[in-house]
């Protein structure tokens, strides 16, 4: 009688990286997408400090297209998401927070996670949490 | 004589700036597979009998920007005219096995994929165009996704008036206020093209926000 032996499920190795805003917000926005598709790409879930400018998040799927295109170490292109604070919060509050984001030339309450669709299945949000579903 | 001859110059000027401006240029986008095109071919088939592309249960069936001029829409009384523009959906990934499970061959895939990764482009260049967008989503499909949040905010950097169609009230898991809670701050009509569900408060939703250009 065959004995059936079960293959043992193989973890892919990943990291997570954290960037901080410091350093992007010194390079314009093709160089800023370019660095955040380069690391992604190296199979890295990234964590960024802050946000793109919506301009930004366009340029970024629009390189994300042509790299799938160009059918570059068989990548599929890119989960993303951005969790910011759009709370409630008084007219001050809200004054105070666009001060800051101006001196410091980004949303630094602002956290944008992008990572490679081969690793990251899906990304669900909802108002309250967010959800990372891992490929195995 | 001379005075004739001036008279016609300015009427071909005024003709021809209020001949540009009376068609509005309106997009529709939105994620793949939610029904841009049905609700295009829709608009077009009532107004002039005609389809503006193709349709099918399989995502990225539009991969081409796709045009319909001189829709005149009449609504109430009100008569607008219209260059519809119909877009490939917008997506961060594509992935041609996806399409292996709707019994594609494998070849057909790729390049069903490669097609579609030119159209996400076409389409995010086609932004600035716009005179007004219709953003279609799934009113059965969680409205947080960033791709919506990042086709509004860009929309709203340019200045272009946005209307939120939830499309495909008419299933069981469709959740029109979860897409309203998503976007507060924006007009949100639940529609259903394959019935034609709501069609009258749709048209009524274009017409004042053709307004705000």
């Amino acid at each position: 009688m065959k004995k059936k032996v079960k293959k043992g499920l193989k973890i892919k190795g990943f990291t997570i990286q954290f960037l901080p805003y410091s350093e992007i917000r010194d390079l314009d926005s093709d160089k800023r997408v370019k660095k955040i598709l380069g690391i992604v790409m190296n199979n890295n879930i990234l964590l960024i400090q802050g946000r793109l400018r919506p301009e930004e998040e366009t340029r970024l799927i629009e390189e994300t297209m042509d790299m799938i295109h160009q059918g570059k170490n068989d990548f599929l292109g890119i989960e993303l998401a951005v969790i910011s604070d759009n709370g409630d919060s008084n007219f001050f509050s809200k004054i105070k927070k666009s001060l800051v984001n101006a001196l410091s030339g980004g949303d630094l309450g602002a956290v944008t996670i992008v990572g490679p669709a081969t690793i990251v299945k899906e990304i669900k949000k909802n108002p309250k949490k967010i959800e990372l579903l891992l490929d195995r | 004589m001379p005075v004739r001859i001036i008279r016609n110059f300015f009427k071909r000027i005024f003709s021809n700036i209020f001949k540009n401006k009376k068609e509005v240029k309106l997009g529709f986008y939105g994620p793949p597979n939610v029904g841009k095109t049905s609700l295009a071919n829709r608009i077009c088939k009532d107004f002039t009998g005609e389809e503006i592309g193709s349709v099918s249960k399989v995502p990225h069936e539009t991969r081409n920007v796709q045009f319909k001029e001189k829709v005149e829409i009449e609504y109430k009384g009100k008569k607008l005219t219209f260059k519809l523009v119909d877009t490939p959906g917008i997506a961060t990934k594509i992935d041609y096995e996806e399409f292996l499970k709707y019994k594609m061959k494998k070849g057909e895939a790729k390049e069903r994929a490669k097609e579609a990764t030119q159209g996400v482009i076409e389409s995010i260049k086609w932004l600035d165009d716009m005179d007004m967008v219709v953003i279609v989503l799934d009113a059965t499909e969680n409205p947080y996704n960033q791709v919506n949040i990042t086709i509004v905010g860009n929309l709203v950097a340019r200045k272009i008036p946005v209307l939120i169609v939830a499309n495909k009230i008419d299933l069981k898991k469709a959740d029109i206020k979860k897409i309203e809670a998503a976007f507060p701050e924006y007009d949100v009509i639940g529609i259903s093209v394959k019935y034609g569900e709501n069609l009258e408060e749709f048209y009524e939703s274009i017409f004042d926000l053709s307004k705000k250009i």
